[in-house]
């Protein structure tokens, strides 16, 4: 937006190698941007003297005098620079202004090579992932302390969380999962009908749902829901110093804000998957009605697909998830810098890391289940 | 050279006439009337809930008064829309108490953002005039710091100097001594003052602090909560010594209250 305001003129008289600049009207914020760039173009010339006439100004402010002081700048390497016809309010703002300090010139950082900038970044990696370690480490020591001292967990902050973090995620996992076991049906379905096979879609559903998706679509929902309020409210707490403070009472951070979070997560965790695991089931039972069989069919299929040891082994995935969705998400608040930005970045830092680890910890899993048969 | 304090008699740049303020249907100011002049130092004070704040928030378009009109620079700040409004904004500045700085942004880049927003000036342009106004404040070698790494001293001259961007004619404080030691505190008071007096800016300061009043505004008044209005108005050097409210004398001389004064 600009504001209208009256106009400034800028005539430019040469007379062998000196420049005369005469401004007429209002030089100030609003009207010098108009003749900033041809005022600065006559020092292309290097001209030996510099006249700047100021007396047909009107008005002078800031901006304006920043104008002439960058003219005296640049004309102060070739030649001599004079203002004349400046009026007393002109004259005093010239002076205050020529009193700034000018910074010292920015010192040059050394130039790094390509193969240094790799190096250094490799070198930030590993003592980012060593950092990682630590807190796992300090965390084992606060869950060990609290093993051994069960009144010093905070329950009701437990509660609260697993409130928070479970209950109220109940709606969006069933909805996600209806949809997704929905969506798995008629996607089976489509490729099982030239085999004539339709009946095996409550199969593909019930295992695809007990064994994976169950478990990771819910530990994807969680990171997004609770991972990164974890990052924010412990990132917002660190940019306040409560974390601080809370040392400085010799109150254990980890096990005051850590701790609870994570119970709550390992207990909310395998819970949501069986919903999401029942609300994808109802999903695909309306696509395998829609194919024309009765609904004790699906019933049927689906537990003799699906035995204990699919469903122990999701819910051994679903709890693992859970831990290194809260750890992620209570890792990027606790390393969060400060400012607002800060919290930012850890939220995007807890959504970005706990997805990471759940889809390799997935990977282990799949790597570990199929090396052992189950 | 600072030049002497301006003759209450110039013109006046801010009119506040009958003015109500309320929150929630109950009011917090009545009957408010006052002006400043071209140039001067002015000072709002009064004790904590006196609305100081409020007051401040009024003049510069903040909140909408209940009643009552508030010029700035001839122009009714109540009834301005649209470009006449924005026109008003860009006029004056604001510091903050806390700074209100841009934590994603350097010192620059916060002087630098409303000449980005109100001007069409080349960004070398830009650049200069904020590093000048950074070096006006004492911060020119800290143009390229993030509000979080420099003192909150440095970041309340850093306020000033983004409030002194467009070049206001008047500028606003809210309790500029606010979380400072006196040190520091003072520097910004020795600050205003010459920014005041060699730049002839107008400032209008929110504050309770009895060092800064004396050092640097021109004229006060004084709110206070049992009336909800302006209960002295003048030189505070004239209200310290011959005031006849003993409100005002309490707050001058930093007496408590009679009924609460110990044996």
């Amino acid at each position: 937006m600009t504001i209208d305001g009256p106009s400034i003129n800028l005539a430019v008289d040469r007379a062998g190698n000196a420049v005369t600049l005469r401004f007429r009207g209002r030089l100030e914020a609003w009207t010098v941007g108009t003749v900033w760039d041809r005022a600065m173009a006559v020092l292309k010339d290097r001209p030996n003297q510099l006249v700047a006439d100021v007396h047909a100004i009107s008005y002078c402010d800031g901006s304006g005098i920043s104008l002439l002081l960058e003219l005296r700048r640049h004309q102060a390497e070739q030649g001599r620079f004079t203002l004349v016809g400046a009026n007393a309010d002109v004259q005093r703002l010239y002076e205050r202004f020529c009193r700034v300090e000018e910074p010292p010139p920015a010192e040059q950082g050394p130039v790094l090579s390509g193969i240094e900038r790799i190096g250094r970044d490799i070198f930030a990696g590993l003592q980012a992932f060593a950092a990682q370690i630590a807190f796992l480490g300090e965390l084992a020591l606060a869950s060990a302390h609290a093993a051994r001292h069960p009144r010093s967990i905070r329950f009701r902050d437990i509660l609260r969380i697993a409130e928070e973090a479970g209950v109220r995620a109940v709606p969006l996992v069933m909805l996600l999962g209806f949809v997704i076991g929905l969506i798995m049906a008629l996607q089976s379905a489509i490729q099982l009908r030239w085999y004539g096979a339709e009946l095996l879609v409550a199969n593909v559903v019930g295992l695809s749902l007990a064994r994976e998706l169950g478990p990771m679509m819910t530990a994807i929902v969680l990171t997004g829901r609770s991972g990164s309020a974890f990052a924010a409210e412990l990132g917002a707490m660190k940019v306040n110093d409560e974390i601080n403070a809370l040392t400085t009472m010799g109150i254990d951070p980890l096990r005051f804000l850590v701790l609870p979070r994570l119970i709550a997560a390992l207990l909310v965790t395998p819970l949501l998957a069986m919903f999401m695991n029942l609300a994808g089931l109802m999903g695909g039972l309306v696509v395998f009605l829609s194919l024309g069989f009765p609904p004790v069919t699906f019933i049927n299929q689906v537990v003799g697909a699906v035995g204990l040891q699919d469903l122990l082994n999701g819910l051994t995935k679903a709890i693992m998830f859970g831990a290194l969705v809260a750890m992620a998400g209570c890792r990027a608040g606790f390393t969060a810098g400060s400012g607002a930005r800060a919290v930012g970045e850890a939220t995007t830092g807890a959504v970005v890391s706990g997805i990471v680890l759940i889809i390799l910890a997935d990977g282990v899993f799949a790597a570990i289940s199929f090396a052992l048969g189950i | 050279m600072a030049t002497a304090a301006p003759d209450p008699a110039h013109r006046p740049v801010i009119r506040v006439d009958n003015l109500r303020a309320e929150y929630a249907g109950r009011a917090v100011l009545k009957h408010v009337t006052f002006h400043v002049v071209e140039g001067e130092v002015f000072g709002i004070l009064g004790g904590s809930g006196s609305g100081k704040s409020t007051l401040m928030k009024h003049m510069i378009g903040l909140y909408p008064p209940a009643r009552g009109a508030i010029e700035i620079a001839g122009r009714d700040i109540v009834t301005a829309v649209g470009a006449e409004r924005r026109s008003i904004l860009a006029r004056i500045g604001v510091m903050y108490q806390m700074g209100a700085l841009f934590g994603s942004m350097t010192l620059l880049e916060n002087v630098r953002l409303p000449l980005e927003e109100f001007t069409q000036l080349p960004l070398p342009a830009m650049n200069r005039i904020a590093e000048l106004k950074l070096g006006l404040v004492g911060l020119g070698e800290f143009s390229d710091r993030l509000p979080n790494e420099i003192s909150g001293g440095q970041q309340k001259r850093a306020a000033i100097a983004r409030a002194m961007s467009l070049d206001p004619s008047i500028i606003f404080l809210d309790e500029p001594s606010a979380g400072l030691d006196p040190i520091t505190s003072a520097s910004l008071d020795a600050l205003v003052l010459d920014l005041a007096r060699s730049l002839r800016i107008t400032f209008v300061i929110v504050t309770h602090e009895l060092a800064s009043i004396f050092a640097v505004t021109d004229r006060v008044i004084m709110l206070d909560r049992r009336i909800k209005g302006i209960v002295a108005e003048g030189r505070p050097q004239d209200l310290r010594d011959h005031a006849d409210d003993p409100v005002v004398r309490q707050f001058f001389n930093r007496e408590m209250p009679e009924a609460q004064t110990t044996p």
